[in-house]
């Protein structure tokens, strides 16, 4: 029982970590916000009622190849696709951008299946409802039927958010400067791995759950309301 | 009975945390009668360090750093296994016991020899900044505000860390492959690499006109043992003082490296 931990060797290079902590939460916050966006939009043309009985034929193909691509590729294929196999095609992107990308095509992929489940469970009464009262499409869709189908699947949205989150760890393969990048970085310099990965584990740990109570919080109050 | 229970559950919990420390115990040195017990020597090698260590037409790893591992092993009377590592797990593996020795393109500095031991020396090697032709470098100020690739944790990336100025924007990557592949791609201006990548991957991609730029350091490689086991060091030590005497040595380093081994430090 005399293995010894150094906690302090690894706690000593807090900057390294705290710039891989702002680099993870903030490459998530704006993944989840373009890629949410990005995910209402191919529920739209891909959930029926709704896109699906009036998108042009073209837009249908282009949303399922582009979910299909992305739901059955590993998100590191994708993401060294864009780092390494871009460039050939003339698309220079900086390590930091390619990730942000990476990460938003991929949440936005399976975004769209989920809002897409809880767009298709809207009672038919509510959009006829909506109709008797003359509310033009735009309405019915934004005010009518997609708040009501976030609430019912924000708890597994926020869990795809949470695993876009913690998928981000690959980022740090490609030079972006995030957690497992600092965890990598620092074990690799004090040979202190037992340490570095217990510490950035906790840091995971924290910043997950803090996500999610965020995430709850922010879409009761600002989505669909608390019931 | 709740009580006896909860008492056996804590009893196996404790057994357990106990074996999970005990791997990490630093045991007497006991890995050379281990290994001539067990008759096999695991031995860490890379596979992508051309012409150390790299993968033949066969799919099976060749190199100088394969032709070492067989050589001593041959000298133990014992087999060979050859334990695949890339550059920053080549410590870890030492580490967590994964393997007795670690032959791949190891340096020696101060920092590792906190953590493991080293043999003597057994082949030349060196780290140098590459780059294209296109650009002028002199010295290691002008690199400021470039891009310059390097792997992570290995020896180029601390010395390169210490040498290059403040402005340096270092991007590094998990292993010689991410390296290469960011500067082929463009991602990165310039790359810090050992000898042996950099003239691998300038013969695979003549395209990129890439040349010699900067020293970063001279290191021979060295042969990594676990901290503390100074019995399998000393063999080893024995082993490759006779292969130096013998003229192995050098003649490996001729059939690898196309130049003998010179003078080797202890």
């Amino acid at each position: 029982m005399n293995v010894q931990l150094d906690f302090a060797a690894v706690l000593s290079e807090w900057p390294l970590l705290l710039t891989g902590v702002a680099w993870t939460l903030g490459l998530t916050i704006a993944s989840v916000i373009i890629g949410t966006l990005l995910g209402i939009g191919g529920a739209w043309v891909r959930a029926r009622g709704f896109g699906s009985d009036m998108a042009p034929a073209w837009l249908k193909a282009v949303v399922t190849g582009y979910v299909e691509l992305i739901r059955n590729t590993p998100f590191i294929v994708q993401l060294f696709f864009i780092f390494f196999g871009l460039p050939a095609a003339g698309f220079k992107l900086s390590a930091e951008m390619a990730s942000l990308i990476a990460m938003v095509v991929n949440l936005g992929a399976y975004a769209t299946e989920i809002i897409r489940a809880g767009l298709e469970a809207t009672p038919k009464g509510h959009i006829e409802a909506a109709q008797s009262l003359a509310l033009s499409r735009r309405q019915i869709f934004l005010w009518v039927a997609l708040p009501p189908a976030l609430h019912k699947i924000w708890p597994s949205l926020v869990s795809q958010i949470i695993i876009v989150m913690l998928g981000s760890s690959v980022c740090g393969q490609i030079s972006t400067e995030e957690l497992s990048y600092a965890a990598d970085l620092i074990q690799s310099r004090n040979f202190r791995s037992f340490e570095a990965f217990i510490v950035v584990g906790a840091l995971y740990l924290l910043l997950s759950v803090m996500m999610r109570y965020a995430l709850n919080w922010l879409g009761a109050t600002f989505l669909f309301g608390r019931r | 009975m709740k009580l006896i229970q909860r008492k056996k559950r804590r009893f196996v919990v404790a057994l357990a945390m106990t074996s999970l420390f005990a791997g990490t115990t630093v045991q007497a040195q006991t890995a050379l009668d281990d290994i001539l017990k067990s008759k096999v020597l695991k031995v860490a090698v890379q596979t992508d360090s051309a012409p150390y260590g790299f993968v033949g037409t066969d799919l099976k790893p060749i190199g100088l750093d394969i032709d070492m591992a067989n050589y001593i092993a041959k000298k133990l009377g014992v087999a060979v296994e050859l334990v695949p590592v890339v550059s920053a797990s080549r410590i870890p593996a030492l580490q967590t016991k994964k393997a007795d020795l670690v032959i791949a393109t190891l340096g020696k500095n101060p920092e590792r020899s906190k953590v493991i031991d080293f043999t003597s020396s057994y082949s030349p090697f060196f780290q140098a900044v590459f780059g294209p032709k296109s650009t002028s470098i002199k010295s290691f100020a002008d690199l400021t505000g470039k891009k310059v690739g390097v792997t992570r944790g290995a020896m180029e990336d601390q010395e390169l860390s210490k040498l290059a100025p403040a402005g340096t924007d270092i991007k590094r990557f998990e292993d010689n492959n991410g390296t290469v592949a960011a500067f082929a791609s463009g991602q990165v201006q310039f790359v810090a690499l050992g000898a042996s990548v950099a003239a691998s991957m300038m013969t695979k991609n003549p395209q990129l006109a890439t040349e010699y730029k900067l020293l970063i350091k001279e290191s021979p490689n060295f042969i990594g043992v676990a901290k503390g086991e100074d019995k399998l060091k000393n063999k080893v030590n024995e082993v490759l003082d006779e292969a130096k005497k013998s003229g192995e040595l050098d003649a490996l380093s001729k059939k690898w490296l196309g130049r003998p081994a010179g003078d080797l430090p202890l």
